[in-house]
C-alpha cells in the first residue's frame, strides 16, 4: 500500500523528463524507510535474529546430531543407529519415558483441578482474602532447589515432619523417597505445593471476567450450584484450562531439578526422568548425538500431543464471540 | 438462597481456605523451626517445634561455610544483565509486533509464541557446542546475551497483552507531530508501559534466581556459581548437618518472599494479563 505513491511516480517519470533515475531512487527508498514493512522488521529484528541463532538453527543442527556420534572430539555420521539404540535396546529410555508419562499423567490433572479448587474458592467473598492468596502463592514462588531440600527434609523416613504427622493418627508412614514403590509419587506431591501459583492466579482472574449477570440468567432457568458451575463456569473458563493443560503437559515433560536434586533418578531408577536422563548422556557421559536423538524424540511426541490437543479443543474449549482468533 | 445457607456457606469456604493455607505453610515453619536446631534436636521424636535456645549462629555459619556473598554478587550481575536486555528488546520487538502491518506479522507472531511450547533440550546441545566454540564457558556469557534477543516469547507476549490496552492515538499524534517510530518507542510506548516492564523485571529476576539448569551446564567454576548451584553444592558438603542445609535453603527462598511483599500487585497484574486470550 505504502509503495503504490511510489510507482505512481515511477510511471509518472515517463511523462515528466524533469526526474531523473537517481531521483527516483532516492524517493523509492525514502517511501521504502517510512513504509510498515522497514519498521516492522526493523523492530522485530532482534528477535528474529535471535530466533535463527538460537531456535532455527540448534534446531536442526540438534537433527543432524542426533544422526550422528559425538563425543566433543569426533563426529561421525551413523544413520538412524542413536534412535534404533534408544528405541529397541535401551532399558533406561523405556523406563525414564515411563516415569515421567506417570509423572505428568498425575501431576498436571491433579494440579490443575488443585489450583482451579483454590481459585473457586478464593473467588468467593471471605475475610482476609489477601492473606489467603498470598500463603497460597508463596510456596511457588519457593526457587526448584531450595523446594527439592526441603521436601527431601519434610519426606525424611525417620524425623520428617510428613511421617511423624502421619504416626499421630496411627499410620506408619512409608520410606517415601528411598523406597522404589513411593519415590516418584513423592515427586508428584511435592509438585502439588506450588499450586497456588501463577496458574491459581490466571484461574482468579478468568473467574473474576466472567459476568454475573450469566450466573443470573442461569439462576432464573434453575441452575445453582453444581449445575451454574457445570454450565456457566466451565465453558466460560474452557479457554484458561485450555492454556494452563498445554503449558502443563509440556512443562511437566521436562521436570528435572526436582529429581536431580533429592534422588538422582534413584532409588532403583524408580525417579530417573526423561529429561534427567538425557542431561546424563549429554553432559556426564558426553553422548551428543544420543542426547540429542533424545530430544527429538521428546520435541515429537510434545508436538503430537500439542496438536492432538489443539484439534480436540473445539469439543470443549469454548471462545466467547464464536470463532477463535 | 436463605440469610443461614449463605452464612452456613461462607464459614465452609473460610474452614476450608484455613485448613489449605495451614497445610501449605507446614513445610516453611519446619523449615525455619529446623533452622533454628541444633544438630541433636534436628532429629528428635517427636520434633520440637521451638527450639530453645534459638541457633541463629546456623545462618551465619551457613553463609560463610561456602562463599554464598559470591554466589548472590553473581546471580544479581546475571540477573542484572539480563533484565537490561530484556527489557529493551522485548519491548522493541513487542512495539514492531504491536504498531506495525508488515508482511508476514501473523505468520511470524504465531512462530514466536510458538516457541513458548518448544522444549529447550531440542536446542540446549547444539547452543552448548556455539559458546564452547567461541570459548565462552564459565563465564556468565551464555546465561545474559541470548536475553538481548527478544527477552522470550513470554516476555514478548505479556507486554504485548499490555500494550495493546495503550490507545493508538497517542503513537498517531506523535507521528503526526513529526517523531520517527524510535522516538515514539522511547518517548510514548517505555514511559506508558512502566507497570508491566516492572512486572518483566520481576519474573525475570525470579527466573534467573530460580534457575538451576542453565548455571549448571555452563558455569564450572565456584567462585562462578549462582546461589541455585552453590545450593547444591552446599548439599554435597553439609548435607547431613539439615540446620545448616535448611539455613543456606532459606536465605535462597527468603530474597523472593520479600520481593512478592514489596511489588504484590505487579505480580498479580502481570500473571492476570498473560491468562487473557490474545
Amino acid at each position: 500500500m505504502a509503495e503504490s505513491p511510489d510507482v505512481a511516480k515511477a510511471q509518472g517519470a515517463v511523462a515528466l523528463p524533469r526526474s531523473t533515475p537517481r531521483e527516483q531512487t532516492r524517493a523509492r527508498r525514502a517511501s521504502f524507510l517510512q513504509s510498515p514493512n522497514f519498521w516492522g522488521y526493523f523492530f522485530i529484528s532482534p528477535w528474529l535474529i535471535g530466533f535463527l541463532i538460537f531456535t532455527a538453527g540448534p534446531m536442526l543442527a540438534s537433527l543432524y546430531l542426533s544422526f550422528c556420534k559425538y563425543d566433543l572430539y569426533q563426529l561421525q555420521w551413523v544413520g538412524t543407529k542413536n534412535y534404533e539404540i534408544l528405541l529397541t535396546r535401551d532399558p533406561l529410555f523405556w523406563k525414564s519415558l515411563g516415569n515421567t508419562a506417570l509423572y505428568v499423567l498425575f501431576s498436571v490433572p491433579l494440579g490443575l483441578t488443585g489450583s482451579l479448587l483454590i481459585a473457586l474458592l478464593l473467588n468467593q467473598k471471605v475475610k482476609g482474602m489477601a492473606w489467603f492468596r498470598t500463603l497460597f502463592y508463596l510456596p511457588s514462588l519457593v526457587p526448584a532447589v531450595a523446594s527439592a531440600l526441603v521436601w527431601q527434609w519434610v519426606f525424611h523416613p525417620d524425623a520428617g515432619i510428613l511421617n511423624y504427622s502421619l504416626s499421630l493418627i496411627g499410620i506408619q508412614g512409608p520410606k517415601w523417597l528411598q523406597d522404589p514403590d513411593t519415590a516418584l509419587a513423592s515427586l508428584i506431591i511435592m509438585s502439588l505445593w506450588g499450586i497456588g501459583g501463577g496458574r491459581m492466579i490466571i484461574f482468579l482472574a478468568g473467574l473474576q471476567g466472567i459476568s454475573d449477570e450469566l450466573y443470573e440468567a442461569a439462576s432464573l432457568d434453575g441452575a445453582r450450584g453444581w449445575a451454574s458451575f457445570r454450565h456457566v463456569t466451565l465453558p466460560m473458563l474452557s479457554p484458561t484450562i485450555f492454556f494452563n493443560l498445554i503449558l502443563g503437559i509440556i512443562g511437566s515433560f521436562q521436570v528435572f531439578t526436582s529429581a536431580y536434586v533429592m534422588t538422582n533418578g534413584g532409588p532403583d531408577n524408580a525417579t530417573r526422568m526423561f529429561v534427567l536422563y538425557l542431561y546424563d548422556n549429554a553432559f556426564r557421559y558426553f553422548k551428543m548425538g544420543k542426547a540429542s536423538a533424545m530430544a527429538w524424540c521428546l520435541f515429537v511426541l510434545l508436538l503430537v500431543f500439542t496438536v492432538i490437543q489443539f484439534k480436540n479443543a473445539s469439543k470443549w474449549v469454548y471462545y466467547e464471540g464464536g470463532e477463535k482468533e | 438462597m436463605n440469610g443461614r445457607d449463605e452464612q452456613m456457606k461462607r464459614v465452609g469456604v473460610f474452614v476450608m481456605l484455613l485448613f489449605g493455607a495451614s497445610l501449605f505453610s507446614i513445610p516453611f515453619l519446619w523449615t525455619v523451626s529446623t533452622a533454628l536446631k541444633t544438630n541433636q534436636q534436628v532429629f528428635a521424636v517427636p520434633p520440637e517445634w521451638i527450639p530453645r535456645p534459638p541457633q541463629w549462629n546456623n545462618f551465619q555459619r551457613a553463609w560463610t561455610e561456602l562463599p554464598f556473598p559470591t554466589f548472590v554478587v553473581n546471580t544479581v550481575i546475571i540477573t542484572i544483565i539480563s533484565v537490561i536486555g530484556q527489557v529493551f528488546s522485548a519491548s522493541l520487538v513487542t512495539y514492531g509486533f504491536a504498531r506495525f502491518k508488515f508482511k508476514g506479522r501473523t505468520v511470524l507472531f504465531y512462530l514466536m509464541l510458538s516457541t513458548m511450547m518448544l522444549p529447550s533440550q531440542v536446542t540446549m546441545i547444539p547452543v552448548f557446542l556455539l559458546w564452547r566454540e567461541l570459548r565462552l564457558i564459565d563465564t556468565f556469557a551464555p546465561l545474559t546475551v541470548p536475553a538481548f534477543f527478544g527477552g522470550g516469547a513470554f516476555t514478548i507476549f505479556l507486554l504485548r497483552q499490555f500494550f495493546m490496552t495503550i490507545p493508538k492515538e497517542l503513537d498517531e499524534a506523535a507521528m503526526i507531530d513529526g517523531a520517527s517510530p524510535l522516538v515514539i518507542w522511547w518517548r510514548v510506548l517505555l514511559p506508558l508501559s512502566r507497570p508491566a516492564l516492572i512486572t518483566v523485571v520481576l519474573f525475570s529476576f525470579l527466573g534467573h534466581w530460580d534457575d538451576f539448569m542453565g548455571p549448571l551446564i555452563y558455569l564450572n567454576s565456584m567462585e562462578k556459581y549462582t546461589v541455585a548451584v552453590g545450593l547444591r553444592m552446599f548439599q554435597d558438603m553439609f548435607g547431613p548437618q539439615l540446620e545448616l542445609l535448611m539455613a543456606a535453603s532459606l536465605i535462597h527462598i527468603l530474597p523472593t518472599i520479600l520481593v512478592f511483599f514489596v511489588a504484590q500487585r505487579y505480580f498479580i497484574k502481570g500473571i492476570a494479563l498473560t491468562g487473557l486470550k490474545g
